[in-house]
């Protein structure tokens, strides 16, 4: 790895998360935490990788940034990491840190998902910074990303404020060059300091801060005004366009000879600067994803512009589209597309997936399957169709216990909350805690796969390692749970589908909340169970193609028509129109398929 | 302009493939060779067998990280039905680069359609420049079914000015030291394989 302290070469080639962490490290920041959520979770992780910064995984958004709060208040220059929707985990200490200030530097950093290529829902987070009263920055690729972390940090300490650092998914996950500095040496400025006058948020004080706010605000709208970030490139009277981040990106690919207004600070806004740029050229357009953020801004200022009259609410931008929107540029006419039909390839669940064998039990058992995010989330699919909602992480169990309050009698035995053993972390122990409170009628299971699956393998308190790899405290679910009062408490293996589905009917079947811990690991997981499994085959000659074992929805499962080697023997079907098949290179003898087939068609590798 | 002069490279296949690794080295090439470069690509929930693309963009100045419909120089496509799914992507004058490894999608194994026929003929019919490869035959040639990606860097180097001596050096720091040879094989035999052809 070229991009680790010490070893600093002149030009690096980093993606966008990469280049944060780098500029983090450079100016000394002390204290790192976060979440995974992707776009975001590089940014962590990359953080481990450098010794001497202190970065931690937390359970949640909030307790990040309530974290980042306490470090920042001890002196020190503090980052916490988040994707967009995480801000609204973390949004509670977000609006009141506002008031209290920072004393040391607080720079957040709030991931967004344009597009919604990961994410369940398309957010601006610009909006938080004018909600919460909070300066952010927004870099446009990765060699800004390094710099403008060490402007949040400087920020942050000479207006005693938080600073927020807004990426999307294409600034975060491109890669471009960065021209890496050594890290700063800093004096120490941590220390304990009593200001209850400042820190303690009761409505006295809290009415006083509020005036610090505004205060504080007017100071950075003229701080905007000559920030070096917010940039005139006045190349043409005739159009002009007001953009930043990846935005500024795309336009100047499709048109490089306009006027620019390239606003490095989001909020607040320099006035001034805008009605300057607006002066100098007749046509005024603001170029933004989503939302029409700084578009209503301008407008307010009394100045004509053109957005989202003519550019998409929804999805990401890339130059096409503007070109598209603002007509007047050349075009590439596209190669035409073949005219057959392309079939789709969703993600799905891996070969050998633990959750697979529990999905397939619970979409067959006519429940409603309350469900959570992570990648079980996927089992929402043909074939499995085994979980029937998800809205945020750790609603499924709090949903399950609405509905089966809602239903009564029509509701028993009939719903079941299912959550990730990460996700159940992170916001999902205070709502296990209500259904036995409040005398719920459902079934929860943990779909324990002893790791952050979904965002790529990240530790947790479940799994007994810190982000740097040392050995912790492991948390014991049903230990947990039996102290909130659950008394139902059983593990499954979803390897064994027939257990698995006894369970399943005998705790839906029980009254009060149940919980059922699915316990098998991620099969991309390092620390997995190292058993030898012996991949599987299909017999031909005793498959009697009832497509069964298809409907696992396995990888290494297809079917071949007229694959037969016998037409007739024993249980062939007269009109059997092929055979399953099983590719022996993808397979990891979960054995599922065997357990679901009736014919004992299918077998190891090596039998007979 | 001097977007002209930027170079468009889209790589497409299935997560799992080395497309990130692949579209790293490119990148890494181009800039040691002294050049502005780009590149974008969506992780997350692309890694559980979707599909997976890499957009590389390279030239004196490079703004957009992603290039637009219609201007991709050379599709690398790592799998033969992902090829199709990119098409409007391409400058008709453009170059198609075929792996003949086929790869299933779940409606394929469930039956419900077909893996469609005749790939490599019906991107002929659009393109005049298309290349077929058979990566994974040469990759065991190699000495490793994985370095499949590295064979695709071989063929694609073929058609970019790009020096041999910088490939050669980036594909030496991006692979644990126990890789480093057969990927370097890999390298030569993907390469070669276009020499050959164009002879």
């Amino acid at each position: 790895m070229n991009n680790i302290g010490g070893c600093v070469r002149m030009k690096v080639l980093m993606s966008g998360n990469e280049a944060i962490a780098r500029g983090a490290y450079e100016c000394g920041v002390r204290f790192v935490a976060g979440y995974p959520g992707t776009p975001s979770t590089e940014i962590v992780e990359t953080f481990a990788q450098y010794q001497d910064v202190y970065a931690e995984w937390s359970p949640n958004e909030k307790v990040a940034l309530e974290s980042g709060i306490g470090a920042a208040l001890a002196g020190a220059r503090a980052t916490v990491v988040m994707k967009h929707v995480g801000v609204n985990v973390a949004a509670d200490p977000l609006f009141t840190v506002s008031y209290t200030g920072t004393n040391g530097a607080l720079v957040i950093i709030t991931a967004d998902d344009p597009s919604l290529h990961s994410s369940q829902n398309e957010q601006d987070n610009r909006n938080y910074a004018k909600f919460a009263k909070i300066p952010m920055l927004e870099p446009s690729d990765s060699e800004e990303a390094r710099r403008y972390i060490k402007i949040a940090f400087e920020m942050s300490e000479m207006f005693d404020t938080p600073v927020f650092l807004r990426t999307t998914t294409r600034v975060s996950h491109s890669k471009s060059i960065v021209y890496p500095e050594a890290p700063l040496s800093r004096e120490d400025a941590l220390r304990l300091e009593v200001n209850p006058g400042k820190y303690v948020m009761v409505p006295i004080n809290a009415r006083h801060r509020r005036e610090e706010v505004e205060k504080r605000i007017q100071r950075l709208k003229d701080f905007a005004e000559t920030f070096s970030e917010n940039k005139m490139e006045l190349n043409n009277t005739e159009t002009g366009i007001i953009t930043s981040g990846m935005s500024y990106n795309y336009a100047k690919d499709a048109f490089p000879d306009l006027s620019y207004l390239k606003l490095g600070m989001v909020y607040p806004l320099p006035v001034k600067m805008i009605k300057k740029f607006a002066s100098e050229v007749r046509k005024l357009y603001v170029v933004e994803e989503l939302d029409p953020y700084i578009e209503e801004q301008v407008m307010a200022m009394g100045i004509k512009v053109i957005g989202k009259e003519v550019f998409p609410y929804t999805g990401e931008f890339d130059p096409g589209v503007i070109a598209a929107s603002m007509g007047g540029s050349k075009q590439p006419v596209p190669a035409s597309l073949p005219d057959i039909s392309i079939p789709p390839r969703p993600p799905n669940l891996c070969p050998g997936c633990p959750h697979r064998g529990l999905f397939y039990v619970l979409g067959k058992l006519n429940v409603f399957v309350s469900g959570d995010i992570g990648c079980y989330t996927l089992s929402y699919m043909k074939p499995l169709e085994g979980l029937h909602s998800c809205i945020c992480m750790g609603a499924s169990i709090g949903m399950a216990h609405g509905m089966s309050k809602a239903l009564g009698e029509k509701g028993r035995g009939r719903v079941v909350g299912v959550i990730g053993d990460s996700t159940f972390i992170h916001s999902g122990i205070t709502s296990l805690l209500n259904s036995v409170y409040n005398k719920s009628d459902i079934v929860i299971v943990i779909c324990d796969n002893r790791t952050t699956a979904m965002t790529g393998m990240q530790e947790h308190p479940a799994t007994g390692f810190t982000l740097s790899g040392e050995r912790t405290k492991e948390l014991d679910f049903s230990a947990l749970a039996s102290a909130l009062g659950v008394e139902n408490i059983r593990i499954i293996d979803p390897y064994d589908l027939k257990s698995t589905r006894t369970v399943m009917k005998e705790e839906l079947s029980k009254p009060g909340p149940s919980l059922i811990i699915s316990r098998r690991s991620c099969v991309l997981f390092k620390r997995r169970e190292k058993e030898l499994r012996v991949p599987m085959r299909v017999n031909p000659e005793t498959c009697i193609g009832c497509k069964l074992c298809l409907g696992l929805g396995c990888p290494p499962i297809s079917w071949v028509k007229d694959g037969m080697t016998a037409k007739k023997g024993k249980g062939k079907r007269k009109k059997q129109e092929g055979v399953a098949k099983i590719d022996q290179e993808l397979c990891i003898g979960c054995t599922l398929c065997q357990q679901v087939c009736k014919t004992g068609a299918i077998i190891e590798v090596n039998a007979e | 302009m001097m977007k002209k002069n930027v170079k468009n490279i889209l790589m497409s296949g299935v997560g799992g493939q080395g497309i990130l690794r692949a579209s790293d080295i490119l990148s890494m090439v181009a800039m040691e060779s002294g050049l502005d470069v780009k590149k974008s690509e969506v992780h997350g929930m692309a890694q559980r067998g979707g599909c997976v693309t890499s957009h590389v963009r390279y030239g004196q100045k490079v703004y957009s990280p992603i290039a637009r419909k219609g201007d991709v120089d050379i599709l690398v496509s790592f799998e033969k039905l992902e090829t199709l799914r990119y098409m409007d992507y391409m400058k008709p004058e453009g170059l198609v680069i075929i792996n003949e490894r086929e790869i299933c999608p779940p409606s394929v194994n469930l039956g419900i359609s077909d893996y469609p026929h005749d790939i490599v003929g019906t991107v002929s019919s659009i393109f005049s420049a298309v290349k077929v490869v058979d990566a994974g035959r040469l990759a065991k040639e190699a000495g490793d079914v994985r370095a499949e990606n590295t064979i695709l860097l071989g063929v694609l180097s073929a058609y970019l000015r790009l020096e041999v001596p910088l490939w050669l050096k980036v594909i030496c720091e991006s692979f644990p030291p126990k890789f480093v040879e057969t990927n370097l094989e890999a390298f030569h035999l993907g390469r070669a394989s276009q020499e050959q052809a164009s002879q």
